[in-house]
């Protein structure tokens, strides 16, 4: 168990429901004493997730921390956590992002505080199951797990005008892709069952399964739905800017920062790995539906007149990206993928943070009642700043690195690709900092504004490392980037054996298919 | 030299201190620092300078390697500086008027609420400015350059209360932004052409692999030009500069005079070898030069304002340097950025003596008659002038010669002819500015008039500087004397493998006789002062003559008047257009056809169910009515089999 | 001797009984008592069967229909009483609260 004497991976999945266990017995008068036990919960995971970190090997390809449990074995189910490469970040940002979330609801939340933070605290055991999961049924059960929690931080902490739409939006959404995906998961239970007399929902053992094309491409749609619909990808992104326009702050943070990235995730851990050729098949369709993403997401920012909406399209502009690199099938493409759903989280979470705060203090998000805010509270306007050319792809800051990679690989596939993407660059510098003109520039209107209150230092701690992770990751991305290497290249490796086997190159070929499919029925 | 980190590494601790202390600072103390750190980082470029010039010209070449910036399988681009002799000029320049205008903004910006804001920025801008000249290799050179886009976007808004300063800082940033997607496209097809990103091993590689008038050096060379064209203010991207006059003077001065807007003639003769190897570009490259500055010397002829003249004349400014390039004449580019940026630093340190004189007034219609109050102003003024227009000995002179001759020899007699004109323009509008601001009678808001003072010392030292600067500048590369071209000489390891390529096979080293050398050189300084005389006959002898010509030609005068209406033609074609695209887009795919299927997926689902509801009666009987019914059914089913 | 048939007549005769009194009666414990019809409608044609093919299980079977049976009526008169208690009355066309 690599270096640690106790099941790491389980402790810190299953802390916070510890952590919401203890909660129900504390004082519902002493909302103080909820709040630090939930801190110090997800103080223990980001613990865990350190150590993690830290002992994690990247020179190794495999699974690493590996916990395996019969669970259900008549129906081949089992308990079966482990991180590599590619859940590796994300289930750090995760556990970095826990105890900013707690920190940043101090205030915000004075109703029901105590089920707000039960729900924080179920959703971060959802999440880090999500990326930890290696068995399917137990995927699906933290998928379906966190959704639950989410709903309700939207619908009872939510905005009261269209909190029920939102939520109700969001859950719909969610569920009809997830469907898809209990019936892709069943489907590959049963083709093993039948193919090798195996019962088993172990990705290990889906790995080593050999599926005809047929079959992948439609596993391929019932997967990709389900994930599409989380990234979310154009068109399926209509229920993010509802939710995150509707959600309160933490709620806001925690969706753009890793909800989004459970369905990126998904496709390259699953879609990518176990349906090769289906990947390829679909690579045309996914990256013109990435690029429709990005540009279609920065148009959409033009017009928003409210800044949570604003930066919810942004995130499906940003995840356009995250799709594009995934199907160039460029370890650069791939690469620049994982670091730059860090780097969305990191900015994107720090503009929502700082977006809640200024609605702390003005109980309102519309742009047009703000301007000049530079004058009264500079310390806000600073990182504001900085989360904002951070997302814009400043050099020297994350998202460059991210957008770079992404963009390289890709112009090595298909130079369009890359034109049309970094097209995606300049329109994110014009709303992005038409944004922030009309918010932070210009003389102040109103006395509200005239009188904000800058940054209390509890805000200040928990922005500065947010602000130092994207200066990190920005100035020395390679530690980063070499922790997550091999097992990226392990996927990559699974693509580009069946992309040289079946020389079937990357362009919409309806003759291959054809030909592929009369060859599966024989 | 392990050490050059130290150069860039100064403005940068400069801009920490300040940034994060430097309310808590006095003004002092945030002046001392910020000039400080550039002292530092001028003193440290001095001494690698010396260390340089100690090794023999094929020896000047050190590339220090800091740590791997980023590597993804066979990706891999380290943290590099590449210090050769023209890293050496530019940083020298960078440093060396960064500093005079450091200390300049010290006396400029006294009064100023945010002191220790502009003095960070200006100290990060001076960091970003040395990492792009120092690059090792394109994307650490992309890293400086989107640092100085970035620092320009901040100080044009530094104002940032003001609507015009904000809208100019952001309309910089984006068309800088769109410069750089070009940049970005050059920097992919570099890597997977190269394998590298790195410059010398971009060079070596091209030279071997490579004939003139390949296709992919080509394409690489205009997607580079493409980014230039956007930082260096060229047709036709250079909308952004004069707007950027919205910012303080000193950073007009500084950055969209002196040192960042030449950032793209920097990169043009860094990547000199791979534009020798695409003629094609190197075409572009002059003729696109030579347009803009013809082009944006006419509009200076008109403007009003004292710093949109010299804001177009350093966009025509810009032009002759990419002309000189387009030509090959690498090192005659270098030489006018290099004069220019003395020239044109004094020309706007000038203009913001005067405008701090008059206390804000840049209106030269609402000026005159200064010389007596502002002695120091109009001298140092008056000598930049001199400079730019070219008149010898100043500066300005030999290096827009060189430029001029280089053109005319290399073959290209259209451009030259151009540039002709475009220089007697330059002499024009640049005397008009200093007779209606220094000259005449005086147009001053009597309100004003009387507090009209001279700059102080802080001020007028830099500007007696780089006044001398202006005059000794152009020194160090006197053509037709024997070693006169010391410049040239040092500079000459950089271009070798650059001008060798282009004098093979074609007849372009032949060098023109010193007599016709002379020919030309005799009527630059004619047709300037042929421009300098038009300007003192309109604006001294005769003041009336200007208007009856403007209503004589006044289509074309509001044409020039109003900069060709390029502005509103983007406003119009692109911004307008862009904008109204995305409202019918918001509304029509996001409200009318996604959300109308998702919301109906709803809509239908409680529909039908306010119909079905119906079923459920509440009777129990019914329910077990349709129990019995079923089983029946069930029964009947299960007999029919 | 009877025959077969003649218990089956009659059984069937019973649960159609039953059904119908389900289905038309208003009130609870008619219904109750409709529904044992149709057990003991079938306990008879369980007692039939058994003799006919001589085996016992139907016979033990009818035990197991008359335990349910008596548990069914302990917990259907129950229900009638708390809905009489509640409603004052126990005719089911009254009681419709559950309806779409």
């Amino acid at each position: 168990m690599d270096n640690v004497f106790f099941p790491i991976l389980t402790a810190m999945v299953f802390t916070p429901l510890l952590g919401a266990a203890i909660l129900v017995f504390v004082d519902r008068e002493n909302p103080t004493l909820q709040r630090w036990v939930t801190l110090l919960a997800m103080a223990a995971v980001f613990v865990f997730a350190l150590i993690v970190y830290g002992g994690f090997d990247p020179t190794r390809t495999g699974m690493q921390y590996e916990e395996w449990a019969p669970w259900v074995p008549a129906l081949g189910i089992s308990y079966h956590l482990g991180v590599d490469g590619i859940s590796l970040l994300l289930v750090a940002l995760t556990a970095f992002l826990g105890p900013i979330c707690v920190l940043a609801c101090w205030r915000d939340i004075q109703e029901h505080v105590k089920e707000f933070l039960v729900c924080l605290l179920l959703l971060q055991t959802g999440m880090l199951g999500v990326f930890l999961a290696l068995d399917l049924v137990l995927f699906y059960l933290f998928w379906e797990v966190m959704l639950i929690p989410m709903a309700l931080l939207i619908l009872v902490w939510g905005h009261p005008a269209r909190r029920v739409y939102a939520a109700v939006k969001f859950f719909l959404y969610t569920m009809a892709g997830s469907v898809f995906m209990l019936v892709g998961i069943l489907v590959l239970y049963f083709y093993q069952a039948k193919t090798t007399g195996t019962y088993s929902f172990d990705l290990m053992d889906f790995m080593a399964l050999r599926l005809p094309f047929r079959l992948q491409l439609w596993l391929f749609a019932a997967f990709g739905i389900a994930f599409a619909i989380k990234v979310p990808m154009f068109p399926f992104h209509t229920w993010l800017p509802d939710a995150h326009t509707e959600a309160p702050t933490v709620g806001s943070v925690v969706l753009a920062a890793v909800l989004l990235k459970m369905g990126t995730y998904g496709f390259l851990r699953f879609n990518l790995s176990l349906f090769p050729e289906a990947s390829i098949f679909f690579a045309p369709l996914m990256v013109v539906l990435a690029l429709a993403g990005i540009v279609y997401g920065a148009f959409m920012c033009l017009v928003q007149k409210d800044l949570k909406r604003l930066i919810a399209y942004s995130s499906v502009s940003h995840l356009g990206f995250v799709m594009l690199g995934l199907f160039t099938f460029t370890l650069q493409g791939l690469q620049g993928s994982l670091i730059q759903m860090i780097n969305h989280g990191l900015s994107t979470g720090a503009l929502f943070l700082l977006v809640g705060m200024i609605y702390e203090r003005r109980h309102t998000r519309m742009i047009a009642d703000f301007g000049g805010l530079s004058t009264p509270v500079p310390r806000l306007a600073v990182f504001f700043m900085i989360a904002t050319l951070a997302s814009i792809g400043l050099p020297g800051l994350n998202g460059f690195v991210g957008e770079f990679l992404i963009l390289l690989g890709t112009f090595k596939v298909k130079p369009l690709w890359a034109a049309v993407g970094a097209t995606g660059v300049i329109l994110a510098a014009w709303y992005m900092l038409w944004m922030v003109q009309r918010v932070f520039f210009g003389q102040v209107q109103s006395d509200e504004n005239r009188l904000m209150a800058d940054l209390v230092p509890r805000e200040v701690a928990l922005l500065v490392p947010v602000v130092a992770c994207m200066v990190w990751i920005g100035v020395a991305p390679t530690p980063f980037l070499k922790k997550s290497e091999p097992a990226v290249g392990r996927v990559l490796a699974r693509v580009q054996r069946v992309q040289h086997t079946a020389h079937l190159n990357s362009t919409w070929n309806p003759e291959c298919l054809v030909s592929w499919y009369l060859a599966d029925r024989k | 030299m392990d050490s050059a980190w130290l150069i860039p590494a100064f403005p940068f601790a400069g801009f920490v201190l300040n940034g994060l202390w430097g309310r808590r600072l006095s003004r002092k103390q945030v002046g001392m620092v910020a000039c400080g750190a550039m002292a530092l980082a001028f003193a440290t470029a001095l001494g690698l300078f010396w260390l340089l010039l100690r090794h023999s010209p094929d020896q000047r070449v050190w590339e220090p390697v800091y740590y791997t910036w980023m590597a993804v399988g066979d990706f891999s681009v380290n943290a590099s500086f590449l210090l050769d002799p023209l890293t050496m000029v530019m940083v020298l320049v960078v440093t060396g008027v960064g500093f005079l205008i450091h200390i300049y903004s010290t006396g400029y910006m006294h009064d100023d609420p945010g002191y220790a804001r502009y003095f960070a920025y200006l100290n990060l801008f001076a960091c970003a400015m040395l990492i792009l000249v120092l690059a090792g290799n394109l994307l650490v050179l992309f890293v400086g350059w989107e640092g100085v886009g970035l620092c320009s976007y901040l100080l044009i808004g530094f104002w940032y209360e003001k609507q015009s300063a904000s809208d100019a800082g952001k309309k910089a940033f984006i068309v800088n932004r769109i410069g750089d997607f070009g940049f970005l496209l050059a920097i992919f097809l570099t890597f997977w052409t190269f394998g590298t990103l790195d410059f010398r091993e971009i060079f070596h590689a091209a030279l071997l692999r490579f004939q003139p008038g390949d296709g992919v050096v080509t394409a690489i060379t205009l997607l580079l030009f493409v980014g230039a064209v956007g930082k260096s203010a060229q047709l036709p991207l250079y909308v952004w500069l004069p707007d950027a006059m919205e910012g303080p003077t000193p950073v007009s001065a500084l950055i969209h005079a002196a040192t960042m807007v030449t950032a793209g003639v920097y990169m043009v003769a860094r990547c000199s070898v791979l534009y020798a190897l695409a003629p094609l570009s190197m075409g572009v490259v002059a003729a696109v030069g030579c347009a803009t500055a013809v082009f944006a010397a006419t509009i200076g002829l008109v403007q009003n304002d004292i710093k949109r003249v010299l804001a177009y004349s350093t966009v025509s400014q810009l032009g002759y340097m990419f002309l000189g390039c387009g030509v090959g004449a690498y090192v005659a580019g270098i030489f006018h950025l290099m004069t220019h940026a003395f020239f044109k630093a004094l020309l706007f340190l000038g203009a913001g003596s005067v405008i701090h004189a008059l206390g804000g007034e840049q209106d030269i219609r609402r000026m005159g008659g200064l010389r007596r109050q502002l002695p120091v102003t109009f001298w140092t003024f008056l000598a930049a002038s001199l400079a730019i227009s070219g008149i010898v000995p100043f500066a300005g002179f030999f290096s827009k010669d060189e430029i001029l001759f280089e053109t005319l020899v290399t073959g290209h007699g259209v451009l030259y002819v151009l540039a002709l004109g475009g220089a007697a323009l330059t002499a024009f509008y640049m005397f008009r500015l200093v007779f209606r601001t220094f000259l005449g009678e005086s147009h001053v808001d009597p309100e004003s008039a009387h507090h009209v003072h001279e700059a102080p010392l802080s001020m007028a030292v830099p500007l007696m500087v780089l006044a001398v600067l202006s005059l000794v500048g152009g020194w160090v590369q006197v053509p037709m004397l024997e070693n006169g071209k010391r410049l040239g000489r040092f500079l000459a390891p950089v271009f070798e493998d650059a001008e060798g390529l282009l004098t093979e096979g074609t007849a372009h080293g032949s060098h023109a006789s010193l007599w016709t050398e002379g020919v030309f050189m005799a009527l630059s300084v004619v047709v300037a002062l042929a421009g300098i005389g038009l300007a003192y006959r309109w604006y001294v002898a005769d003041p009336t003559r200007p208007e009856r010509v403007a209503a004589r030609f006044s289509r074309a005068y509001r044409w020039l008047l109003n900069k060709y209406y390029v502005d509103e033609l983007y406003q119009a074609v692109v911004v307008e257009l862009l904008k109204r695209l995305a409202e019918t887009v918001h509304e029509w795919v996001d409200r009318a056809a996604i959300d109308a299927v998702v919301d109906g997926a709803g809509a239908f689902f409680r529909h039908a169910g306010t119909h079905l509801r119906r079923i459920q009666t509440g009777l129990v009987q019914h329910y077990a009515l349709s129990i019995l019914a079923g089983a029946c059914l069930l029964i009947l089913a299960a007999l029919a089999v | 001797m009877v025959p077969l048939h003649g218990y089956l007549v009659v059984s069937a005769l019973l649960f159609v009984i039953g059904v119908t009194g389900v289905l038309v009666r208003r009130n609870a414990i008619v219904i109750l008592m409709c529904i044992e019809l149709m057990l003991n409608a079938a306990n008879l044609s369980f007692v039939a069967f058994s003799r006919e093919l001589q085996n016992l299980s139907g016979q033990i079977f009818v035990f197991f229909v008359m335990v349910v049976a008596a548990a069914e009526v302990t917990v259907g008169l129950a229900i009638i009483v708390t809905l009489y208690r509640n409603w004052k009355t126990i005719h089911v066309d009254e009681i419709r609260m559950l309806k779409g």
